[in-house]
């Protein structure tokens, strides 16, 4: 059984039309790359599954729970999409780190709010923040941020900012994990840092779907590609095919762009 | 020289007693205004048409006139026209109404500040906080609070400041602060008249009292500057 399916999923702002009936599946420890040229609809697709945006139609199933379904206002309630939200995680192209708070309190602090609902906190409340800390210390040194742990995001580089956080998003243990661009705001020289703590991942076999303009590493990482043009996948199937034998015209005219660029 | 000198410790203890009931109605309208200003804040920004809209004409009305004559409304208007004193005569009416007026008049100058504090949080932070699973609440208090205190220092040290000043136009409700105090050396009390002096004096005091204040909001900042 796939771990995520999403059937016919649609979505329109205004009279634009952004999502066109999109349908794809992921399978458990898979890596889906998702290119395509800016107003594509990509980012509304990640947005929509992380529960950002309300699709107009369709449906978005997890280990075949249906999470979402249009026609089911009953699949809408705002009490439950907070816990819905948590199979997924979604890295920002902006990072959106908290600026208050440490790396490792960024990394710490929703897992702490919602250790803070379970019946026994009260009773085990040192060991649980204790395990909360180590893990996500766990996780920056991970991410090569051992060093960095205290400090506040202004005063880490964009690429630092951006490994805390995918660990701060690891941190959940998110069933999927979504990265919207994530290396759109980084100076050239920062994204290898960022695209190597990725592959890491996908290297370990986490479920990921990936928004990006990196073609090479969309290749590279994904065991799967999906081009989207005009709120609709075009292609899709594995790298080599999309990238090497595109089969639709459209795809072939972006890619050449990539190629000549 | 001389008789200033002699009229000194008279003038000071009239003058000090003059300034608590400035300082009071200072801390009342900051204790009263920092939570309703707060409140109006969310009225004016709510998606509920009504409401928003209701809040931004009382916050129209009430920037675009004299807190003079607000005060004068406010402590005159229940008896003169509606026959009903609810304030009473004496300095506790008087202050009652100073304080209503004052509390009124600020909560709503905070309220702009309060929104412009709100809206200036990145989008970014509600969503990064959405994804994470945390409630509404747990998003305002944890995440967009501070930063949003932050923004409002700033803006709000500089109406605080003016609000310090501003508590000498209760002289026209005839409210016993400092101003109060100090002109009645002119008239003549204490066994003192004709003096101006301790009317002029006064601005020291005012002028003291933001000196302490300018330090302890410009310390307030640099607390808050550990993050950006």
């Amino acid at each position: 059984m796939p771990i995520l399916e999403v059937e016919n999923l649609s979505k329109t702002f205004g009279r634009t039309s952004v999502l066109k009936k999109i349908n794809l599946s992921l399978e458990q420890g898979q890596a889906l790359s998702i290119i395509g040229s800016s107003g594509s609809g990509k980012t509304t697709l990640l947005r929509c599954l992380n529960f950002l945006e309300t699709p107009d139609a369709g449906i978005i199933r997890v280990n075949g729970e249906t999470l979402f379904d249009a026609a089911d206002p009953a699949t809408q309630w705002e009490s439950s999409i907070r816990k819905k939200r948590l199979h997924f995680g979604l890295v920002f192209q902006s990072f959106n780190l908290f600026p208050q708070y440490t790396a490792l309190e960024n990394v710490m602090l929703a897992k702490k709010l919602l250790a803070a609902e379970r019946p026994d906190f009260k009773a085990k409340k040192k060991e649980i923040l204790a395990e909360i800390e180590a893990q996500a210390a766990d996780l920056l040194t991970q991410m090569g941020l051992s060093n960095r742990m205290t400090n506040y995001p202004h005063q880490l580089s964009g690429g630092q900012c951006q490994r805390v956080a995918i660990a701060r998003a690891l941190a959940l243990h998110p069933d999927i994990l979504c990265f919207d661009e994530p290396t759109s705001a980084l100076d050239p020289e920062l994204t290898g840092e960022v695209l190597r703590v990725i592959r890491e991942l996908a290297d370990k076999n986490t479920t990921m779907i990936i928004v990006t303009h990196e073609m090479a590493f969309a290749r590279d990482v994904a065991d799967h590609v999906i081009f989207m043009d005009e709120g609709m996948i075009v292609e899709q199937g594995r790298p080599l095919e999309v990238f090497e034998n595109p089969k639709e015209e459209r795809t072939r005219q972006f890619l050449s762009r990539f190629k000549q660029g | 020289m001389q008789l200033i000198l002699e009229q000194m410790p008279v003038v000071i203890n009239a003058l000090n007693i003059g300034f608590i009931q400035t300082l009071k109605l200072f801390f009342v309208t900051l204790i009263g205004a920092f939570p309703l200003g707060l409140i109006i804040a969310f009225g004016s920004m709510s998606r509920f048409r009504p409401l928003s809209g209701f809040t931004r004409l009382v916050v129209w009305v009430v920037r675009g006139t004299p807190l003079m004559i607000q005060l004068l409304i406010i402590y005159y208007f229940p008896g003169l026209v509606l026959d009903n004193p609810i304030w009473g005569g004496g300095e506790t009416g008087r202050f009652l109404a100073a304080s209503t007026a004052f509390i009124i008049n600020y909560a709503c100058y905070f309220s702009e500040i309060y929104r412009g504090g709100i809206q200036g949080v990145p989008i970014g932070q509600e969503e990064a906080g959405l994804v994470l699973g945390m409630t509404k609440s747990q998003i305002f208090f944890r995440i967009k609070l501070l930063q949003m205190i932050k923004r409002i220092v700033p803006p709000m040290s500089n109406e605080i400041i003016t609000l310090v000043k501003d508590t000498a136009l209760a002289r026209i409700i005839a409210l016993q602060e400092v101003i109060f105090a100090g002109q009645s050396f002119l008239k003549g009390s204490h066994g003192i008249s004709g003096a101006i002096w301790p009317l002029f004096f006064t601005a020291f005091y005012y002028l003291i009292f933001n000196g302490l204040l300018t330090l302890l909001l410009g310390w307030l900042e640099k607390k808050l500057d550990y993050f950006r």
